[in-house]
């Protein structure tokens, strides 16, 4: 074990100043650090998608990044794409289509699609499929999930 | 552990041969993933982030283009800077795990890993690439052919980096195709073909193939090119040139397929390759 190194990290707006290890994963860090629990650990290696996270905008794995390595870069997850309590437009969509189940993979679907939408607005079928290729749904939900990004899609493009 | 962010090439390669341990940390989508599987225990990483020299695509005035080797796979997926057979890199990149892992791995993370079913070492032996190595002893290239040694094993001496992946000018008219056989989206290749191929008055005048997730490292039997430069590319000598790929080839049995499975994949993706590279020509 060696000594914790100080860092800060600008997650959602907010600028956090924590010691971690340099082994801890961005994801770790925010789950047991900073309490957000929204982006979830399943496969903790890259696979299923549930930790989604932007960096920069862009989609990434929070269990993949390394927090120290996540300095001075800007992190959003789910809990800051409502921060004021309403929803997201393509939060929006998801309820409105009932594309949620358990729920488990769903931070990492909304992130993902919010990523593929601020990439191109206009989303065919096969843009919404390969955007979200790297995220699992355990329920197996996809049609609904689908539905729920091309609603989103043509709310922005009308 | 111990963690740094050298500014520098000098730095990164001093605090690596200092710690034969040490780990360089690039995208992260490998390294990490394997330090969370407790399969590497590092003692230091040293990242490469804040290494201004290693990000860049560059074209030369003779056609060379250099890519940074923090180059991530979705600048590689989206550049527009390769030109006719160097695009093979282009086609690798894009079809490389998912859009989260395009965002973050980088292409001299992916070739220092040296994993014969990843996208990219095949497609760069096609391309007849070069990598320029940094180390305490200064720079190196090393071309592609001999840089993958063994399962996850290159010729890189401790404390050397890839800095840049080096493409030569296509050859003129040269067009390529990248086959890829998954189980599904996204996952590594059951086996891949990696093809860049020139054609002139009906005649194949330059060719290069390479098979991914085919051995320990990626298979390129020059006899094979020789079976098709000078042809048609026609069935049969697509045929002969897949026999001889077959014979070079040393799979693995894994999840993905077993050796004979892989195998008989040859001829098909070949074929296919093929195909893909006379068509994109049109």
């Amino acid at each position: 074990m060696s000594e914790p190194t100080p860092i800060a990290l600008n997650v959602n707006g907010t600028v956090h100043r924590l010691f971690v290890q340099p082994w801890h994963t961005l994801l770790h860090v925010l789950r047991e650090e900073i309490g957000l629990t929204g982006a979830k650990r399943g496969c903790n290696q890259g696979v299923c998608g549930a930790c989604s996270v932007l960096i920069d905008g862009e989609v990434m794995r929070g269990c993949l990044s390394l927090a120290v390595n996540c300095t001075e870069r800007e992190i959003t997850t789910i809990e800051g794409l409502a921060p004021s309590g309403e929803l997201s437009p393509v939060q929006q969509a998801f309820l409105d289509t009932g594309a949620v189940q358990c729920g488990f993979c769903m931070p990492g679907m909304i992130i993902a699609s919010t990523a593929l939408m601020r990439r191109n607005e206009t989303l065919t079928d096969d843009d919404i499929r390969e955007g979200l290729s790297g995220n699992l749904c355990r329920c197996s939900g996809y049609i609904k999930v689908i539905e729920a990004v091309r609603t989103a899609s043509g709310r922005a493009a009308s | 552990m111990n963690y740094h962010e050298p500014a520098t090439l000098e730095e990164a390669a001093a605090l690596l041969a200092a710690d034969e341990d040490a780990r360089p940390l690039a995208g992260g989508a490998t390294l990490v993933a394997m330090m969370n599987a407790e399969l590497v225990e590092p003692t230091a990483l040293v990242s490469l982030r804040r290494i201004a020299a290693l990000g860049d695509i560059s074209t030369a005035g003779d056609g060379t283009v250099t890519i940074g080797a923090m180059t991530t796979h979705h600048a590689v997926a989206n550049t527009e800077m390769l030109d006719g057979g160097q695009e093979i890199v282009r086609r690798a990149a894009r079809v490389i795990g998912h859009p989260a892992i395009r965002n973050m791995g980088t292409i001299g993370g992916s070739i220092a890993h040296a994993d014969p079913a990843a996208d990219y070492p095949a497609a760069l032996v096609a391309a007849g690439a070069t990598f320029e190595v940094f180390g305490p002893g200064g720079t190196r290239d090393i071309a592609a052919d001999d840089f993958f040694v063994d399962y996850l094993e290159t010729s890189l001496a401790p404390g050397e980096l890839v800095s840049a992946i080096r493409l030569p000018a296509s050859p003129r008219g040269a067009t390529s195709a990248y086959q890829k056989f998954a189980r599904v989206d996204g996952d590594f290749a059951t086996l891949s073909v990696a093809v860049v191929a020139a054609m002139d008055a009906g005649v194949c005048s330059h060719l290069r193939v390479a098979l991914g997730s085919a051995g320990p490292t990626p298979v390129h039997a020059q006899a094979a090119d020789a079976a098709l430069i000078g042809t048609a590319l026609d069935d049969d000598a697509v045929t002969a040139a897949a026999e001889i790929l077959i014979h070079a080839s040393d799979p693995l049995d894994d999840v993905r397929g077993s050796a004979e499975y892989r195998m008989m994949l040859v001829p098909e993706l070949l074929k296919r390759a093929i195909a893909g590279a006379k068509e994109a020509r049109l």
